[in-house]
């Protein structure tokens, strides 16, 4: 005897929601080891034939390699400002601090497209040229927000006493920012940069206003491929870049839970 | 206190704070001898903590000057000033090692490796915890950690020991095994501390003056037994311990007792050091505990003196002693703390109840005698 109780039904709707959500995302894992040039089902065979292909694209490794320097940088530069603002906003008081919090929070909230040409028209205002220095900088203004929200949170949670008793034991401020504050920060700030290195890696919509052809960071590289035709060397590139995004959060977690472990 | 020299440790020049519009400490001066143990007593938001925090540098006065060993140190930054601190959270460091942490004082001044370790068993063997060195804080105890923080805080031999409630996280039956381990460790080093608490039994037990504070201002000063009987206002006599007020007015003087009249009519025999004239309005108190509370036919054991006969309106039964609420027939009602007998008296029973006229005390309405 089969029984429809509510509980089913909310099983079978989430379920349902899952696969919508992960087919796409299933398909084109499973069609970039199709062999033929056109993805149909069911298969016929198994090859690696696009990764090879896609390992002998020159423009696409350097789409490559830029995406993952720019990924770095951003990550190093978003969390090194990331952490000061936060120490700032935190821990001491000063005029205007709200409206200057609130003010690099906002990205989080102004669409993509419109930080997009807000950065170009600025830098044509000061007459520079794009460059990978300027997706740089736009990434970070991205990322920032990310990572002050989460670096804010961990240092209100770090009680102020182990700062003071440190002081008092003989600690200045600088000694005491390294020796307690940044331990206690360490995995708010892993967070932080594994958070500005993946929106980095994967945003598209105000790299494209950004990128310069020699700039070419992947997600540009792909939407402009599928401009001109749909070859399954796509597939192929999309399993590499979901399999590296969800391995750096998987990679961190299992570090941070080493370190804890040996702390 | 055998070796207390005449040059306080800790001077207090006529310090103010205030926070944006709010005075937290008004016009404190204080000396603290070398070698005591002071406490400042007070409700929360009275301004101790503040006191203390400006002792340590956490704070800036707003104005007047605060003096370590006879040198001005309002300019000193905190980590120059060579004192230890306690907190109420114990505040050791989460991520390292009982051992650095304890250590983590010797680190800033330059002690050679091998002596740092001495230092640091040492430490550890004074507050009962040898051997925990390698272990995480999150392994030990409330009661351990707070032993761990005030090893941290002996290790580098401080000039003044700053205390902020360090008991007040504890449990109870804690709380007194540390604070005569405390008690006993500051007599032992000699180490001149400063103690914050609104607890009146911890203040009462283990300090050498007392400071009793309301509202950012100094209500008193003494030794635990002049505070505790001598209350300078109406504050201390009700924040130390519970307290019986009556206002009325002299009415006699013979030779050195006096005698009150309660606004509510009853008559009290007070032996009271000071002059009082007859007249004056004055305040009388009398500590709970002072009364004796017998069967209302039962020979009073002060003879006839300030005996006063009432009904058990309420009580409270606490194990060694019975705290009882008598009315009496004028309406007033009486709070008396008295040993529990084997059969403690029941709500509605009538009773004798008798005050010494030493155990009551007088404190002034106008700002005359006392």
């Amino acid at each position: 005897m089969l029984k429809i109780s509510g509980w089913s039904l909310i099983r079978l709707y989430t379920i349902l929601i899952y696969a919508f959500m992960f087919a796409p995302i299933v398909v084109v894992l499973v069609l970039s080891f199709n062999p033929e040039q056109f993805g149909s089902f069911p298969m016929k065979g198994f090859s690696l034939r696009w990764f090879v292909k896609l390992a002998h694209n020159e423009p696409i490794l350097h789409a490559f390699k830029n995406s993952l320097i720019l990924g770095s940088l951003t990550a190093v530069f978003s969390t090194a400002v990331g952490i000061l603002a936060a120490m700032a906003f935190v821990r001491y008081e000063f005029p205007g601090k709200n409206t200057l919090n609130t003010l690099l929070i906002s990205p989080i909230m102004i669409p993509e497209v419109i930080l997009g040409v807000a950065l170009l028209l600025f830098i044509r205002w000061l007459q520079q040229p794009k460059s990978f220095a300027l997706l740089v900088i736009g990434h970070v203004v991205l990322t920032l927000p990310y990572v002050l929200l989460i670096v804010q949170a961990r240092l209100v949670g770090i009680k102020r006493e182990y700062e003071e008793a440190a002081m008092v034991l003989g600690a200045n401020a600088l000694q005491t920012f390294k020796e307690i504050t940044l331990p206690l920060l360490t995995p708010a700030i892993l967070a932080g940069m594994l958070f500005s290195f993946t929106i980095s890696f994967d945003d598209i919509t105000a790299t494209l206003f950004w990128a310069t052809a020699q700039n070419q960071t992947v997600p540009v590289k792909i939407f402009g491929m599928l401009r001109n035709s749909i070859s399954p060397e796509i597939n192929a590139l999309g399993t590499v870049m979901i399999i590296l995004t969800i391995a750096a959060p998987l990679l961190a977690g299992y570090l941070s839970r080493k370190f804890a472990k040996g702390a | 206190m055998e070796n207390i020299t005449s040059s306080p440790a800790v001077q207090l020049r006529g310090v103010f704070k205030r926070f944006d519009n709010v005075v937290a400490v008004e016009k404190m001066d204080l000396d603290i001898s070398e070698g005591s143990l002071m406490t400042l007593l007070g409700p929360s938001g009275c301004g101790k903590t503040t006191i203390l925090r400006m002792i340590a540098g956490l704070e800036t006065p707003t104005e007047g000057d605060i003096l370590i060993k006879g040198k001005r140190v309002n300019d000193t930054p905190i980590h120059k000033r060579n004192l230890g601190m306690i907190f109420q959270n114990y505040a050791l460091f989460p991520h390292k090692t009982i051992f650095d942490n304890v250590a983590f004082g010797l680190k800033y001044r330059h002690v050679p490796k091998s002596d740092m370790k001495n230092k640091v068993f040492k430490a550890l063997e004074m507050v009962r915890l040898p051997g925990v060195e390698n272990r995480m804080p999150s392994q030990l105890s409330g009661g351990q950690q707070q032993r761990i923080a005030l090893a941290r805080a002996i290790v580098i031999e401080p000039d003044v020991l700053l205390m902020d409630e360090p008991l007040s996280a504890l449990d109870e039956n804690l709380r007194e095994e540390m604070r005569r381990e405390i008690d006993n460790l500051q007599r032992m080093l000699g180490v001149t501390t400063v103690f914050v608490t609104h607890d009146q039994r911890e203040a009462l037990s283990m300090s050498d003056k007392i400071v009793v504070m309301k509202d950012g201002l100094k209500q008193q000063e003494g030794g635990p037994e002049e505070v505790y009987n001598y209350p300078a206002n109406h504050f201390v006599a009700d924040f130390l311990g519970h307290s019986n007020f009556f206002n009325g007015e002299v009415v006699g003087l013979e030779n050195k007792q006096v005698r009150v009249k309660a606004n509510e009519g009853n008559e009290f025999i007070v032996e009271s050091p000071g002059n009082w004239t007859v007249g004056a309005r004055i305040e009388l108190v009398i500590r709970a505990q002072k009364f004796k509370v017998f069967y209302k036919n039962q020979q009073p054991p002060e003879g006839s003196v300030n005996l006063l006969i009432g009904r058990i309106k309420d009580r409270s039964y606490m194990g060694g002693e019975v705290s009882y609420f008598v009315e009496l027939e004028t309406g007033t009602v009486i709070h008396a703390i008295d040993m529990a007998k084997l059969k403690p008296f029941r709500r509605g029973e009538d009773v004798g109840i008798q005050v010494a006229p030493r155990d009551c005390s007088l404190l002034s309405k106008t700002n005359g005698s006392a």
